[in-house]
């Protein structure tokens, strides 16, 4: 019988982190990965954030394959022919020890997967896992497509991304519906590393995201991002599939009209595509959490639909629930009992760190954005229509254009209903 | 550039079996709006001659529409192990 302590569902950050802690504390631990090698199947817009990964391996930038380092996020809400941009530059950002970096998954995850080889953890790539074996109310192993492929272990940690099959299967949520998860698509455009450079006004290496609200998502819940990488440019877009499937508009004519927008068109300009992603992204927030932890069983990152969508954060939470799961295992494993009560210090400290936290503050914002679209295409157009009225010197004194800035941004809905519905969302996010 | 031109780019390994399937012809028949066919980014799914073709060749493995499908009428599972869409960057 194929028996280990741990087996993960999974080659991504979140099962990576929780296979690299636990190998390293001498824990027999298996990571099940259904593509050709850990990274083939993982997509994300681009950003991993440096201290939840540094928590795992100390100065792991010295030896990982970035991209750049991030020392700008910009915000542009778009207008059709306009922009009203924001950001923040920080030169301490180019340096050790960073704050985040752009990343490609194919080549970080499979480095990480190194990492966690090198630590003694084993790493089976090329096997599906179907479903958890269950024995008298227990999580007991894995079912693979393999032949023989049932494997067994005293506790399965189930990192298998955002469809979280398995974690269905077991009950422990049912299928997502579709407000609660944004379809997000990426092509990745080639350009010479200086070209980048020039066009973002960053010197070598450095790096740009760029968030970009408004007339880039049509309107719809969701944002695009432009995020620089060494001589790659990630372009995308994500937006509530409940509302992309209402628009009618498929999503890469949605790229495709980013990508010719007239703003967005100089930064890609000449650039050649050379790759094209999907993937969904968990969007439900706090509310959508599923039970974390079972009898044998733990449950961590986007299968657990741990993403501060607002934030645009996911890569981290990943990494932090990875390493907690962990930590739980190897208490449980002194004891030698791995009931749902000796894994629950898994959902206490999950809970109590920022994790949980964060997505807690933001319980309510996504909901209430999703069920008025007027926060997306009235407000935030309105931004764009007040900095004109601001800006555009035309004769006409300030004090009629400030009125009508006011008008512009609370007339289209009612004043008092307009008052109510910003301080309402105000009030989510507090 | 096309949706076509946009899955060239990609690297697949294609199993002879599809790992995506329609449950009920019939339900898809009888679905109006059909959203499947505008908001799968891979368009797998086309109507043809009264009928769903499932193009699973060129998908990306989202899992789009399974959650979307208004009828649940998707059966979905991954492509087996080292088949299906193979990422070289992201």
């Amino acid at each position: 019988m194929n028996k280990y302590d741990v087996i993960i569902v999974g080659a991504g950050v979140a099962g990576l982190s929780a296979a690299y802690v636990l190998a390293k504390a001498g824990v027999n631990v298996v990571v099940l990965e259904r593509g050709l090698n850990p990274g083939s199947k993982n997509v994300m817009g681009g950003v991993l954030y440096r201290q939840m990964m540094e928590e795992l391996i100390p100065e792991f930038w010295k030896d990982a394959p970035l991209e750049r380092p991030i020392v700008e996020q910009r915000f542009w809400l778009m207008g059709k022919d306009a922009v009203t941009s924001g950001g923040y530059k920080d030169l301490e950002w180019s340096k050790p020890p960073y704050n985040n970096f752009t990343v490609f998954r194919g080549k970080f995850d499979a480095w990480f997967a190194s990492k966690c080889v090198e630590a003694g953890a084993l790493i089976i790539n090329e096997t599906v896992a179907v479903e958890c074996i269950v024995k008298e109310g227990k999580v007991v192993g894995v079912r693979t497509t393999r032949p023989d492929g049932d494997l067994y272990a005293n506790v399965v940690i189930l990192a298998d991304g955002v469809n979280s099959l398995l974690a269905r299967r077991l009950g422990f949520h049912k299928e997502w519906r579709p407000s609660q998860v944004a379809l997000a698509i990426m092509e990745q455009i080639k350009l010479p590393a200086l070209t980048i450079e020039e066009r973002f006004n960053v010197a070598s290496g450095q790096g740009v995201t760029i968030e970009l609200y408004g007339d880039a998502t049509l309107g719809m819940m969701g944002t695009a991002f432009i995020y620089t990488n060494k001589e790659h440019v990630s372009i995308g877009c994500g937006t509530l599939l409940s509302q992309l499937s209402q628009s009618k508009i498929t999503p890469y004519d949605l790229l495709d009209r980013l990508k010719q927008h007239p703003l967005v068109e100089p930064l890609i300009k000449g650039g050649e595509a050379v790759e094209y992603y999907a993937h969904l992204i968990p969007e439900g927030g706090y509310h959508s959490v599923p039970k974390l932890v079972g009898n044998g069983v733990m449950i961590i990152g986007d299968a657990a639909q741990l993403v501060n969508g607002i934030h645009r954060e996911g890569s981290n939470l990943a990494m932090t629930s990875g390493r907690l799961a962990a930590e739980a295992y190897l208490i449980a494993h002194r004891v030698g009992d791995f009931d749902e009560r000796m894994l629950s210090p898994y959902a206490v400290a999950i809970t109590e760190s920022y994790v949980i936290k964060d997505l807690k503050k933001y319980k309510n914002a996504t909901h209430i954005m999703e069920k008025n679209p007027a926060y997306f295409n009235t407000y935030l157009p309105a931004v764009n229509e007040a900095a004109k009225e601001f800006l555009s010197v035309d004769g006409r004194p300030k004090r009629s254009k400030q009125w009508l800035i006011l008008k512009r941004f609370f007339g289209h809905r009612g004043w008092f209903r307009s008052l109510w519905e910003i301080i309402k969302l105000g009030r989510s996010m507090k | 550039m096309n949706i076509d031109d946009k899955l060239y780019l990609n690297r697949y390994i294609i199993d002879q079996f599809s790992h995506l399937a329609i449950k009920d012809q019939q339900v898809c028949t009888d679905c109006k709006d059909k959203p499947c066919l505008t908001f799968c980014p891979a368009r797998v799914y086309e109507w043809k001659d009264e009928h769903i073709v499932v193009g699973y060749e060129g998908c990306l493995e989202c899992g789009a529409c399974r959650v979307g499908c208004p009828y649940d009428n998707v059966d979905w599972v991954y492509p087996r192990g080292g088949f299906g869409v193979q990422f070289r960057l992201a």
